[in-house]
């Protein structure tokens, strides 16, 4: 997913069937095939997002919309708690994103390696993956309840404090970014399995031989090889954690008060009342949030790719 | 040396068993005993095994909530999910095989909208005005069409990726024996394909079937709910009995977990083969 530019030169071109057969070639790969997925593209994504940079501008009923230039981006801006939203986005990204990586390479170390109850371990890891996000969520909520939650009932029970995991402000975000970790560790652990096991053995041999550790294995050979399934996990990861909704909304609906909203979230506020054009405003800013970060990782994590 | 490797991987495998259980084993089987409690038992929400095991009463209970409101949601989410896989499996797979096979000058420039593709959040309220435009708001079909585009990304860097690794000439000879660029591609390349597009089903399946934020935004209103939308809307209405909520919760979880267990290695296979290797 990351190589995304590097097969494109790597691949041999074979120089007599260059220059014989041109004619040939295009034909054999026809250039319609495009068609029926840019048509889609370009109709139900391209569309809406060129209409949103003019709409954004706008009071907009759906029906018909007053052009107020910057008004909604100001507002956005002048609003304590719609910054707040702006500000969490990166928070809850980059947090979830990192823990994603250094979690999942931790689990992947361990699950390829002969450990006891490895199949079972792989199977448990991977299983939250497969339930609905508003499932997990709803799990969570209950499980993390202040008052009739069973964490905290163990907690007291041993006499340690009973923190209001999705009721104090100031840990809402921190425990919505755990359960967003608890359901998608096992995608990034599976990506960094997959990358580990692509690691010839005769390295790993050669290294014991030489009489290396396992801190210098691990530093020397599985994390610089396992780079291109890094770069997957964490572009992947960033890209869902900085759109992230689905766990927001199902645990707390960006509360208590404002204190776990996100951009994604004060989009739908807006969009419930039926404020249109400042929805929009918000959709343009996580448009250029989420492209200001990608653009120059994803380019950064390519460039490193070419030189390995 | 041997058996102190030996003590350190049972050692290891015995404190990463324990670890699972509290972190993983326990919320799944406080969802199950949760789903087998009467209303009054699961309102505590403690992890006491219920004095009186009422799961088959509440699986009926909640397929006849809301006249059947699950069963419908079931079908929606089915019918969603199939068809939108279907159509992103056949235009991706195209897409994937033409963008890797022929270099034109062109290459960068869908590279470029691709990547975009993935990244880009899409413009909720623009694409709502533009389905209305076209009269097709909500309807299933709308749906599908809109959970096909967002998918359309992901599914062509898989398999472009899995594309690079079928050798050339394969082509090169079914050329020769005189296939036409149909036929080369629907019965030479597809069926090498095999492993990438159970892949591509098998994710983009799941992350359809489980999607809450696009059927929220483009698919209102209690005919077109999708399986996730009623769980939502579950507990808003039936704030006291969490026994239904949960067992919704398990019942949801049944169409992933099966189609996972089925496909379980082919995914992994794909996975490495077409995204990792690159």
């Amino acid at each position: 997913m990351t190589t995304t530019a590097v097969p494109v030169q790597s691949l041999p071109a074979g120089p007599s069937r260059r220059g014989s057969t041109r004619r040939a070639r295009r034909s054999v790969y026809p250039s319609w095939f495009y068609i029926p997925a840019i048509a889609l593209y370009v109709v139900f994504f391209a569309v809406p997002t060129f209409a949103s940079f003019y709409f954004a501008f706008t009071r907009w009923s759906l029906f018909d919309s007053t052009f107020i230039g910057f008004d909604n981006f100001v507002q956005f801006f002048q609003d304590p708690q719609l910054v707040n939203g702006f500000i969490h986005t990166f928070e809850y990204g980059f947090s979830t994103s990192a823990i994603k990586v250094v979690l999942g390479l931790a689990l992947a170390i361990l699950l390829t390696s002969p450990v006891l109850g490895r199949g079972y371990l792989r199977a448990v890891v991977f299983f939250p993956v497969l339930v609905s996000t508003i499932g997990v969520g709803f799990i969570f909520k209950n499980l993390l309840d202040p008052f009739h939650g069973m964490v905290n009932a163990v907690l007291g029970a041993v006499g340690l404090p009973k923190p209001g995991w999705f009721t104090d402000p100031n840990m809402a975000l921190g425990t919505i970014a755990g359960v967003d970790v608890w359901k998608g560790v096992g995608i990034a652990t599976l990506i960094f399995m997959a990358g580990i096991v692509a690691i010839p053995q005769e390295y790993y041999e050669a290294a014991r031989m030489d009489g290396a550790s396992s801190w210098r294995i691990f530093r020397s050979i599985t994390l610089p090889l396992s780079r291109p399934a890094m770069g997957t996990v964490i572009i992947l990861s960033l890209i869902g954690g900085l759109r992230s909704f689905d766990v927001i909304w199902a645990t707390t609906n960006g509360g208590p008060g404002f204190a776990s909203d996100v951009i994604a979230s004060v989009i739908y506020k807006e969009y419930q009342f039926g404020l249109y054009g400042l929805s929009t405003a918000g959709n343009v800013i996580l448009f250029l949030v989420v492209t200001a970060i990608m653009v120059p990782i994803s380019w950064f994590i390519n460039r490193k790719e070419v030189e390995l | 040396m041997s058996t102190r490797l030996r003590a350190r991987r049972w050692i290891v495998g015995i404190i990463a068993i324990l670890v699972s259980i509290v972190v993983f084993l326990v919320p799944f089987a406080f969802v199950i005993l949760q789903a087998a409690k009467t209303p009054a038992e699961a309102s505590n929400l403690n992890f006491a095994l219920p004095t009186k095991w009422v799961f088959f009463e509440n699986l009926t209970a909640v397929l006849q909530t809301n006249d059947g409101i699950v069963i419908t949601a079931f079908i929606n989410s089915v019918l969603l999910t199939v068809f939108s896989v279907a159509v992103m499996v056949v235009f991706a797979a195209m897409v994937g095989y033409v963008l890797q096979r022929k270099r034109t000058r062109w290459n960068p420039v869908i590279n470029f909208f691709v990547l975009a593709g993935l990244i880009v959040p899409p413009a909720v309220v623009p694409t709502i005005w533009l389905l209305q435009g076209l009269g097709i708001f909500k309807t299933l079909f709308s749906g599908v069409v809109i959970e096909a585009t967002f998918g359309l990304s992901f599914s062509i860097l898989l398999f472009r990726a899995f594309v690079a690794t079928i050798p050339r000439e394969l082509d090169e000879a079914a050329v020769i024996d005189g296939a036409g660029p149909i036929r080369l591609f629907f019965q030479v390349v597809l069926p090498l394909l095999r492993p990438v597009i159970v892949t591509v089903i098998v994710v983009q399946a799941v992350a359809v079937f489980n999607d809450f934020q696009n059927p929220l935004y483009f698919l209102p209103g209690s005919d077109l709910a999708t399986v996730q939308l009623t769980l939502y809307n579950f507990q808003s209405q039936t704030l006291s009995q969490f026994n239904l909520l949960f067992m919704d919760i398990l019942l949801i979880t049944i169409p992933p977990l099966v189609l996972y267990i089925f496909f379980n290695r082919q995914i992994v296979a794909g996975m490495t083969s077409g995204a990792i290797k690159g």
